[in-house]
């Protein structure tokens, strides 16, 4: 039975489900909904939770495990010979999978009959070419091995999908029985509906851990390999990013954190003045009508894509600098370069700055400005002693937000700094970052037993540790900076 | 003992610190304060009372000007401190501020140290030529708001931390450092426990030596208690105004007197 209609009858039974427990409910209090203990539609979702969570949760497990399992008991069938000739284990099962699917593909379209198919063999047909018929193209011929492999993971799926579908329905039937007949006059459906609600709140914020957790340990992991390959101290320590793909290469983490911390810092030059100014300027002394102008603006600002940024840099910006600043003085000939990277990432940046700051001024309290102007401040003295203090805390937490953004851009960078790693103090060189190397080792041909591919994990993890360091102090700050005002 | 206060006052409260006349105030199209007269005398504490909505705080922020920061405010009339129009082209209202003073209904200190929330207002206006003379500007006005003893071991402690009382009555040692003539407290007892309130009003009756205070209450017992004039406000207009004594025992106007006995509020 496809995976739809099983779902679509789960949920058919918990409507039904819903309805008879809200009838049942209502006849145990003889026809009265105010004799309940709770309001009749918390019997009928109670009976409605009963039937459909447990029949889709174990419709889920069973999801995950069943490929799982059907491929260990089909790989035993393939020989070790077929193994090396293909390349690996992976591949082999891979090209299985395929032609099963492609069998159930040419028996829902009639090319095949569900008889002819088990009878296959490769001697009598050319089962690349049938299968080519029906729109599944194979990548080479069939090989008895596989073909039978094939077949076998058809047959245990198919019997494996049947068992699904007769599990989760009964599943799904006895949670409404139970449900059912649990419904009574003095049963307590509101609680016990407020309980599988906390459970869906669990369940989802664990999700997110757990999803976090399984990037962080899978990042780790490939760093392992890496450093099993390639010596950590020359990783962190090395002064050269070297790369070659035939080995002996360097891959030394400083060139490319110089390369990211200097335009971040660029960026956070041009971005915390200019957005904290704009900032103040929207807070304290714009009228509501040019701020429910410029504010809207300044965020579509924010919600351009940073390859635009990227364009914007590669053509504009890059050549203004080289022809204006960098060859009248002699610093260089190349439009790629740190500066122009970081002006341009700092001009993407300033709507995160001002508006995080903007609502930051905000919630400075307006009684401290009272209290400002009440002894006879100007408006430039109040915001410069009482409300940048007050708002300090908060701003430096933004900041923080803004240079994590900024260590963590790419785009930006591959056009506007180039990908050349440098270490330098020149900012009209190109230069590049951790972002943009990540990027270059895994792209094209990779070997991920190599440790000019590993090192990408070692370089994501870095800058993982980097960025959550700086999100963590961040959120402490801006923390207590709440605490101050209750 | 209510007795004897009320024979000093005619003594010493012939002369008019600040004067206001036919004052209008909108908000927008809220006609909020409607042909106010009053004069407020030097020494002397005046106690603005009346329903909640009335207007006091809305006229009490006109004698400093501090409506100004309200974009849809708009005030007319005339508004005299010894003689001179507040509301005249040539007067800078931060100047005015200065020497009109104004404490809040919620304590507001500045998250800064104790010592630099009272040295806030003499070093905006350069009151103090040293650290010298700012450490006793700063002693000097803590000691005047009755909280010397308590701080004056941790001035470098945030403003912050202090209880409520504390705090309102360093904002009125921050308010009292820059010198001013007038001091006008918005309700600055409402948000105070019983005994912080008592100090507080005791304090405002030792202020009077200096200057002259304009108190918005809206506890009458503490209008009794702590003023010598009291203003009756109404739905934006002032119905009565005279000597406390004579407000709270013999009202002229009856509505004066419905308010006083519970009757509107
Ligand atoms: N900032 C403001 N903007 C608009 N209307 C205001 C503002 N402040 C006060 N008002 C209006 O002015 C009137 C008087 O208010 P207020 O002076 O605060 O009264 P009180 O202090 O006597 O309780 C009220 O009707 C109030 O709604
Ligand atoms: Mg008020």
């Amino acid at each position: 039975m496809p995976l739809l209609w099983l779902f679509v009858i789960v949920l058919a039974l918990g409507a039904l489900g819903f309805v008879l427990g809200r009838q049942r409910a209502i006849a145990s209090a003889g026809g009265d909904a105010r004799q309940l203990h709770s309001l009749p539609n918390y019997y009928g979702s109670n009976v409605a939770i009963l039937t459909v969570v447990p029949a889709l949760m174990v419709l889920a497990v069973w999801l995950i495990l069943q490929p799982m399992v059907i491929q260990a008991r089909v790989t035993s069938l393939i020989p070790e010979a077929a193994i090396e000739q293909i390349g690996s284990r992976s591949l082999v099962m891979s090209d299985v999978r395929r032609v099963a699917e492609g069998l159930d593909t040419a028996v829902a379209a009639g090319a095949l009959s569900e008889a002819e198919t088990r009878g296959l063999s490769t001697d009598e047909t050319d089962v690349r070419a049938r299968l080519g018929e029906v729109g599944v193209a194979l990548g080479g011929a069939v090989t008895p091995e596989v073909l039978a492999a094939a077949l076998r993971y058809r047959a245990l799926d198919h019997t494996a999908d049947t068992l699904r579908s007769g599990l989760v329905i009964v599943l799904a039937a006895l949670g409404l029985a139970y449900g059912y007949l649990r419904t009574r006059q003095e049963f307590r459906a509101r609680n016990s509906v407020e309980r599988a609600i906390l459970a869906l709140l669990m369940l989802a914020s664990t999700l997110a851990i757990l999803t976090t957790v399984g990037i962080v340990f899978s990042m780790l992991f490939e760093t392992f390999n890496f450093f099993e390959l390639y010596p950590w101290r020359e990783f962190f320590f090395g002064l050269e990013w070297r790369p070659s793909f035939e080995g002996g290469s360097d891959l030394g983490l400083i060139p490319l954190l110089w390369g990211t911390l200097y335009i971040s810092i660029i960026a956070l030059l041009v971005s915390v003045p200019i957005g904290l100014f704009a900032a103040i300027y929207m807070a304290e002394y714009a009228g509501k009508r040019f701020r429910a102008v410029a504010k809207p603006l300044i965020e579509v600002l924010a919600g351009i894509p940073t390859i635009v940024y990227g364009l914007f840099a590669l053509i504009t910006v890059g050549p203004l600098l080289r022809d204006y600043f960098a060859q009248p003085l002699g610093l260089g000939t190349s439009s790629s370069s740190v500066m122009t990277a970081g002006v341009v990432m700092g001009i993407m940046l300033i709507p995160f700055v001002s508006s995080l700051s903007d609502d930051i001024i905000n919630a400075v309290p307006q009684s401290l400005r009272d209290g400002s102007y009440g002894l006879g401040a100007t408006q430039s003295e109040t915001v410069r002693q009482v409300i940048l203090p007050a708002a300090l805390p908060g701003i430096v937490g933004a900041i923080l937000l803004a240079a994590s953004r900024a260590i963590g851009e790419t785009m930006i960078v591959v056009l506007g700094a180039g990908a050349a790693a440098a270490l330098s103090l020149n900012p009209f060189e190109a230069m590049t970052t951790v972002t943009v190397k990540i990027v270059g080792q895994l792209t094209g041909d990779t070997n991920f037993e190599s440790p000019e591919a590993l090192v990408a994990f070692a370089l994501g993890l870095t800058l993982f540790v980097i960025t959550l360091g700086l999100n963590v102090l961040a959120l402490y700050i801006v923390r207590k900076y709440r605490e101050q005002y209750e | 003992m209510n007795d004897m206060r009320m024979t000093e006052r005619g003594v010493d409260s012939k002369n008019i610190k600040m004067k206001a006349r036919k004052v209008q105030v909108f908000y927008g199209t809220n006609h909020a304060i409607k042909d106010v007269d009053v004069d407020i005398e030097d020494k002397t504490v005046t106690a603005f009372i009346g329903p909640s909505g009335c207007g006091k705080s809305t006229f009490l922020r006109c004698l400093n000007r501090m409506n100004d920061t309200i974009d849809i405010c708009r005030v007319e009339g005339e508004i005299t401190l010894d003689g001179e129009d507040i509301y005249d082209r040539k007067v800078d209202p931060v100047q005015l501020r200065a020497k009109v003073g104004m404490v809040f209904q919620k304590p507001n200190p500045f998250p800064k140290s104790i010592y630099d929330n009272v040295a806030y207002g003499p070093r905006i206006h350069g009151l103090a030529r040293g650290k010298a003379e700012l450490d006793e500007i700063v002693e000097k006005s803590l000691r005047r708001a009755a909280i010397w003893n308590e701080v004056k071991d941790r001035l470098d402690a945030p403003g912050t931390g202090l209880s409520g009382g504390q705090q309102q009555r360093l904002c009125i040692a921050r308010a009292i450092a820059t010198g001013p003539e007038v001091l006008l407290m918005d309700e600055p007892c409402s948000a105070l426990d019983p005994i912080a309130t008592a100090q507080v009003e005791e304090l405002i009756d030792e202020l009077r030596e200096r200057f002259s205070v304009v108190i918005v209450t809206h506890s009458m017992q503490q209008a009794a208690r702590v003023s010598q004039k009291t203003a009756f406000f109404h739905l934006g207009n002032l119905v009565e105004y005279g000597e406390t004594s004579k407000i709270f025992t013999n009202p002229d106007d009856p509505r004066t007197e419905s308010y006083i006995t519970g009757r509107i509020g």
